[in-house]
Order: C-alpha cells, then sequence, then structure tokens
C-alpha cells in the first residue's frame, strides 16, 4: 500500500486550501472594489488572479505574410491537449480583438510555452496586426477550446488531412503523436497552393524522415507526392476504418465530408473566413431575420432599432433612457452587422456589445436576449 | 441674462450642429484615449498604493498627511475622472472588462448598478425636470425657487454641510428612491432588494478603510482610521463641491414636466446646456474634477470620453454664441459662493414679487407652444 506518502501530500493540500480560504477574502476585501489583478499589474502586467494573459516571448516571419508566435502564458493557464485553439485578444487603435489561433506546439513541449502561428487574412484586422507585435508584449488567452483532440487512449494509426494554414492544430497533433513515438502511425495530407506556400516546410520533411506518411498536393505547382484537389483515391492505402481528424478551408473540410465513405470517424475543424466589412450602408428595404439567442425567439427585420423589434417580439429587455446615453440596453452580439441610427457607425465583428435602442439591424443578426 | 428666443427650426439646426459634432469626436476616438484612461488608472493605483503605505508609518506626521492627500487624490480620482465616467460607457467601446460600464465597480459605498439608474437613467435624460430629476437638491436641500418651501427648508445652509460631510452616503441612500415609494413607483421589496446590496458594498468599504488596513498596521491602528476616514471626507467635499457647482448656480434652468414633454432633438440639447454649469482651470482641476468642470458638454455628451470636453468645450461655445444661449461658466469660486447663496436665499420663504419667468425655461417652452 502507498497510502502512507499519500497523508503528508494531503496535508499539505489541506494547509493550502485553508490558507486560501484565508487570504483570497482577505486580499478581495484589501483590492475591494478593482480585485488584487489591478495591483498586481503594477508589477506584471502578465500577472492576474483570475485571467490568462501571455507574454510574447518570440516572433518569428518563416515567410511572408505568417508569424510564429512564442507565448508564455501565467498561472491561471490550465493547459491544452493537441488540436486545441485558443481565443487571443489584443488591443488594436484602442479597442480590445479576440480571435481564434490553433496551439501548434506538442503536448509534450514545454509546459509554459505556446506556438502559434498567424496567418494574414486579406482584410484581416487582427491577423494584421499580429504581424508587427513585439516580444514583451502582453496578450489576453482562453483556455484552450474545441473538441478536435486525440482520444486519451491513441488510435492504432491515424489520419490527418490539412489545407493551407489549417496545418496549424493538425502539427499539433503530429508534433504530439511524434514525441510519443508514435510517427510511424501517422498518415498525413495536407494540400497547399504551391511547396513554397507550406508554413513549416522543413519540419514536415523531418517529421516525413522520422516515419510519418507525408503526402503533399500543391494545387497550383509541382513537386507533391500527390496532385490537385482532395479526392477519395488520395487515401490509396489507408485502411477504411483509420479515424481521420481533417481541418483546413471551408471548401476542404466540406469536399472531405461528402465524399466520406468510409466507416471510420471524421472530426473536422474548418476556419469561417473573417466577415467581409458591408461595402456600402445600405437604407433601402431593411431584409434579414433577427435571433434573439437567449429566447430562442426570431423575427423578420423591420428596421426599426433592435430594443423595438425585441419589445415587438414579446421581449422585455431593460432599458433606460431610448436614446443611447445610458448602456442599460447594452447586449451582446454574437453574428451579424447592425448600424447606429446616431452617427451610422456599422458593427461587423462577432461578440460586439451594441446598444439595442440606438442600433438597426444590416441583414442577419444574432443577439444575446 | 438674455432671453433666447429659439424658433423651432433653429432649434433643430442647432441640435443637427450637435449631433454632427458628436459624429466627428466618435470618429476620432481610439489609442489616445484608451492609453489616456489606462495612464490614469496607473496614477490612480501609484497614488492608492503610496497613500495605504504611508499610513503604515502615520505615528509621525508628516508621513499621515503625506497618506492622507495621496489616498484624497487616489479616491478623487478613483471616483471621477475613472469611476463617474466608465460607469456612463464612455469606454464601453474599448471592449475592456475592467473599464466597462457593466462591471465596474468605485472606491466609495454608492452601488454602481444603482447610481447608474438614478444618474444614467433619470438625471441625465430628465436633466433639471422637476419631479423626475431626483438629483435636484437630492431630496435633502432646497436649490431651486420652483421647489415649495416649507419650514422643514429652514435649516437647508446646514443639510447642505451635512450631505457634503457625507456625501457619498448621502449619495448611496438617494439610490434607495424611498420617496418613490410613497408616489407607488416602487415596492418595499424592491426597496429592500436594493439595501442589501447597499448593505453588501457598504460592509466591503468599511471593512477595508476602517477595520482591515488599520488592523494591518498594529499599534497605529487609531493612526490608519483616522486617515481614511480623513481621505474619505476630503473626497466627500470635493465631489459635493463640483457637482453642486454643476447644476446648481444661481443662473442654472429648472424645468417643468410640461415643459420638457415631447421635446425634440435640438430641445433636449438646449435644456442640457440650460440646465448645466462650467467651472474654468487649469488641466489639474479638470482631471480632478473628472472632467465636470465641463458639465455642459457632459451633459451634451454623456457619453463621451471627458477628456475631450476641453476642446468640445470650444465648439459648444461658439455656437452658443451664434445661436444667443447662454453658456454659464466662471472661477470655481464664483460658482461654489453662488451655490452657497442659493442655499441660504431658498432657506427662507419666497418673497412677495415673483421673480420675472426664467429665461432658458421660456426659450422650450415657447418652442414647445410653437
Amino acid at each position: 500500500m502507498t497510502a502512507a506518502p499519500a497523508e503528508p501530500a494531503g496535508g499539505r493540500r489541506r494547509r493550502r486550501n485553508l490558507l486560501a480560504s484565508i487570504a483570497t477574502p482577505l486580499l478581495d476585501t484589501l483590492t475591494h472594489p478593482h480585485g488584487p489583478d489591478r495591483y498586481l499589474e503594477m508589477i506584471n502586467p502578465a500577472w492576474s488572479t483570475r485571467e490568462v494573459r501571455a507574454e510574447i516571448t518570440g516572433v518569428r516571419h518563416r515567410s511572408p505574410g505568417t508569424v510564429t508566435l512564442l507565448a508564455r502564458p501565467n498561472r491561471i493557464w490550465r493547459g491544452f491537449r493537441a488540436g486545441q485553439h485558443v481565443a487571443l485578444t489584443t488591443d488594436i487603435g484602442g479597442v480590445r480583438r479576440s480571435r481564434c489561433y490553433s496551439i501548434v506546439s506538442s503536448e509534450h513541449g514545454p509546459a509554459r510555452q505556446l506556438e502559434f502561428t498567424v496567418h494574414a487574412e486579406p482584410d484581416g484586422l487582427v491577423s494584421n496586426h499580429l504581424q508587427g507585435i513585439r516580444p514583451g508584449t502582453v496578450v489576453g488567452l482562453s483556455q484552450a477550446l474545441g473538441p478536435f483532440t486525440l482520444p486519451d487512449e491513441r488510435p492504432e494509426q491515424v489520419l490527418l488531412i490539412s489545407g493551407g494554414s489549417g496545418i496549424t492544430p493538425v502539427l499539433s497533433i503530429l508534433r504530439t503523436l511524434r514525441d510519443e513515438g508514435r510517427a510511424e502511425s501517422v498518415t498525413f495530407l495536407h494540400y497547399a497552393r504551391t511547396a513554397g506556400a507550406v508554413a513549416y516546410r522543413d519540419e514536415l520533411d523531418e517529421l516525413a524522415a522520422s516515419g510519418v506518411r507525408m503526402l503533399r498536393s500543391y494545387t497550383r505547382g509541382e513537386g507533391g507526392e500527390l496532385s490537385g484537389r482532395f479526392n477519395p483515391l488520395h487515401l490509396a492505402g489507408v485502411p477504411a476504418d483509420v479515424p481521420a481528424w481533417v481541418c483546413g478551408p471551408a471548401t476542404l473540410v466540406e469536399t472531405v465530408r461528402e465524399q466520406w465513405a468510409r466507416p471510420a470517424e471524421l472530426r473536422t475543424e474548418h476556419f469561417t473566413p473573417p466577415t467581409p466589412v458591408a461595402p456600402v450602408i445600405d437604407i433601402g428595404e431593411p431584409t434579414g431575420e433577427i435571433v434573439f439567442a437567449g429566447s430562442d425567439r426570431r423575427a423578420a427585420n423591420t428596421g426599426a432599432p433592435l430594443l423595438e423589434q425585441a419589445e415587438a417580439a414579446g421581449l422585455r429587455p431593460a432599458f433606460g433612457c431610448r436614446m443611447g446615453i445610458c448602456f442599460t440596453c447594452t447586449r451582446r452580439k454574437t453574428a451579424g452587422t447592425v448600424r447606429r441610427i446616431d452617427n451610422g457607425a456599422l458593427s461587423t465583428g462577432p461578440d460586439s456589445d451594441i446598444q439595442l435602442c440606438v442600433t438597426v439591424p444590416v441583414g442577419d443578426v444574432t443577439v444575446e436576449l | 441674462m438674455a432671453t433666447p428666443q429659439l424658433a423651432p427650426e433653429q432649434l433643430d439646426a442647432f441640435g443637427k450642429e450637435m449631433d454632427a459634432l458628436r459624429r466627428r469626436v466618435v470618429a476620432q476616438l481610439g489609442e489616445t484615449d484608451a492609453n489616456y484612461i489606462r495612464r490614469v488608472v496607473d496614477v490612480q493605483r501609484k497614488l492608492e498604493v503610496t497613500g495605504r503605505a504611508l499610513m503604515f508609518a502615520g505615528v509621525f506626521p508628516p508621513a499621515w498627511i503625506a497618506g492622507v492627500i495621496a489616498l484624497s487624490l487616489s479616491k478623487i480620482i478613483d471616483n471621477m475622472e475613472i469611476g463617474h465616467n466608465v460607469l456612463h460607457g464612455q469606454y464601453d467601446w474599448m471592449g475592456d472588462d475592467a473599464l466597462n460600464s457593466r462591471d465596474f465597480e468605485w472606491d466609495n459605498v454608492t452601488v454602481s448598478e444603482l447610481w447608474k439608474r438614478s444618474h444614467n437613467v433619470q438625471h441625465h435624460t430628465y436633466t433639471n425636470i422637476l419631479g423626475k430629476d431626483r438629483d435636484i437638491g437630492y431630496g435633502i436641500v432646497r436649490i431651486t425657487p420652483e421647489q415649495r418651501w416649507n419650514p422643514y427648508y429652514l435649516g437647508n445652509p446646514v443639510y447642505a454641510v451635512l450631505l457634503s460631510i457625507f456625501f457619498q452616503w448621502g449619495v448611496m441612500l438617494h439610490d434607495l428612491e424611498v420617496d418613490q415609494v410613497v408616489s407607488g413607483k416602487k415596492t418595499w421589496a424592491e426597496v429592500s432588494a436594493d439595501g442589501k446590496l447597499m448593505a453588501r458594498k457598504a460592509l466591503r468599504q468599511v471593512g477595508k478603510d476602517y477595520v482591515l488596513f488599520p488592523a494591518l498596521s498594529g499599534p497605529f491602528f487609531l493612526h490608519t482610521l483616522a486617515g481614511n476616514a480623513a481621505a474619505n471626507l476630503v473626497r466627500n467635499l470635493w465631489s459635493f463641491a463640483i457637482i453642486f457647482c454643476g447644476h446648481f448656480p444661481e443662473e442654472v434652468q429648472t424645468f417643468t414636466e410640461e415643459e420638457a414633454a415631447n421635446e425634440s432633438r435640438g430641445q433636449w440639447y438646449v435644456r442640457q446646456l440650460l440646465g448645466s454649469a462650467n467651472i474654468t482651470g487649469s488641466k489639474l482641476f479638470h482631471l480632478m474634477s473628472g472632467n465636470l468642470s465641463h458639465q455642459i458638454e457632459h451633459h451634451l455628451f454623456p457619453d463621451i470620453p471627458a477628456r475631450r470636453y476641453t476642446a468640445i468645450a470650444v465648439e459648444v461655445r461658439e455656437a452658443c454664441r451664434r445661436y444667443g444661449l447662454p453658456y454659464n461658466t466662471g472661477r470655481f469660486s464664483k460658482q461654489l459662493a453662488s451655490v452657497a447663496r442659493q442655499l441660504v436665499k431658498l432657506a427662507l420663504p419666497d418673497r412677495k414679487q415673483q421673480q420675472a419667468p426664467v429665461d432658458g425655461a421660456a426659450a422650450v417652452r415657447q418652442a414647445v407652444a410653437a
């Protein structure tokens, strides 16, 4: 039995819990109402008692339009599983912006070092901003998110498929399996425009050398092991019962899904392209549908302010001045575009807080209400 | 003061100008505003930490005095330039949870959630409308002749002094809205729910300033307790003075519900203008008053970051000159003296002869009738 050595550890934990149960409310009261973080930041901006923040410790430009970041999360970070992503938050022009990026690191890498590779999207506010980020900058992170992961009990064989920048979570899985000595269990199909457009090109060669079955296809170039877009023939030699993970642009993911005639499980992840900014403010006929996500109601957009439309739909959101000055009716818009009636400003991004009384929907909108 | 006689189309034009000014400023908001408010937060917390630390050495009078000064400044900046303005949603566009009107709490006993209701909604929407703006005299003092006199008001100056000393408690209890129960707008159950929120917040504030930090000072318990009480008092007196100068100097107008019924956007702007008064001063003075020294601009554009008011004021004042609208501004001493005169004068019943109808109100009244 090994009960004896467990006791001191349990005692330590109990003492630590006791200490925390006294120290936490004490610290909260001493720092009331702002909380300890406001003061911890004075010593180190990455310190926090509640939220994950990370210092950017390395910035590398492997190819034009792509940046690889190394980040050191604080102690609130609870770790990740290969294939997961985080919402990364940074200030641009004074405004906090959040986007999801896959972790590229192996599960078995250094505990507090995360690697991300960010491809600059056309019109991508955050992805372009991150190209110029400096080491030492502190960014916000969510905990690791997403079900695009390997089971704890590793499958005998694994099929990984990725396209373009969709390589990032797949590479995390690849690296993890390699570190576990399972490189030879992996078949990896990767689709890119040209050989030069492949991020981590050298590393893929190394992985191939260590036993990964590497099949690359360049849709606009020569030199891959495969050619053209995905088709089921590319899976020749992969047993039908091998579970697969596919990540990439929506078109690739859809193609694979449609043509998947195998019994094995297929897990997918795709990157939604950033919402295009509406080029013209169309003040013509109101279009689209409003989804009140919190109450599961829907209504056709009448062009009236959201507050009035919510009330017409039978909802009773809190409100105050009804003229945009008191912020009582502020709610989160999770999708779609709204226009402020006072200055015509458009809010296009997901997860933005809007004032219901002075905004009208432009097309489909989803509000947490 | 000249009587502004604005035709409806002039009122509309004035409203459009103010809307355009607003759009111009909102379009410029960005990194400089974000950096500014974060810098102010940084100064505030440094003052706070310094003040609390000095208090531990409070047995030495110079350290105690320096500690009280630092902590007073911290509380004033926390409540005014940061708290008041953040709770107005001036920085909501930044998307920073620490500076967001929904979640922010300030370093005083007032519950921000309840204060936003009485301040942002009632006071700012219905500014200086007797019977709707509960901030007129806070239900305690008589500050405008339109409040009907009764013998209770003989104590007016005394009530004002007491209110200034216990200002944070006064503002907190004001949000209970007990008067609304009498008029049937609020139930006792709602009052009791609000009261619980207040008790919880007040307990933590009192616990921090009057129990925990003194206890941490060990043998200097009483020094720290007295120092913290002094800092709270300084903040109370200062915020009372700034706020009363913003709405209650003699020339500032009050309105009746009829006058303000169905008002246009232009009329709303004019009422905000006539119901507010500015205080001139240095950059430091504006910071320490939370830029409420630009009360007029704040009431025209309550959700625009307050650091912008100085620049906005130049344009507002120029527009007022063109439209012949009064623009009430003056030195702190002048505005404060005016408030004090008003408080004393209104303690007594009104003199026989009725004063001439109030100018600004007349403008709006006339426009409504038109």
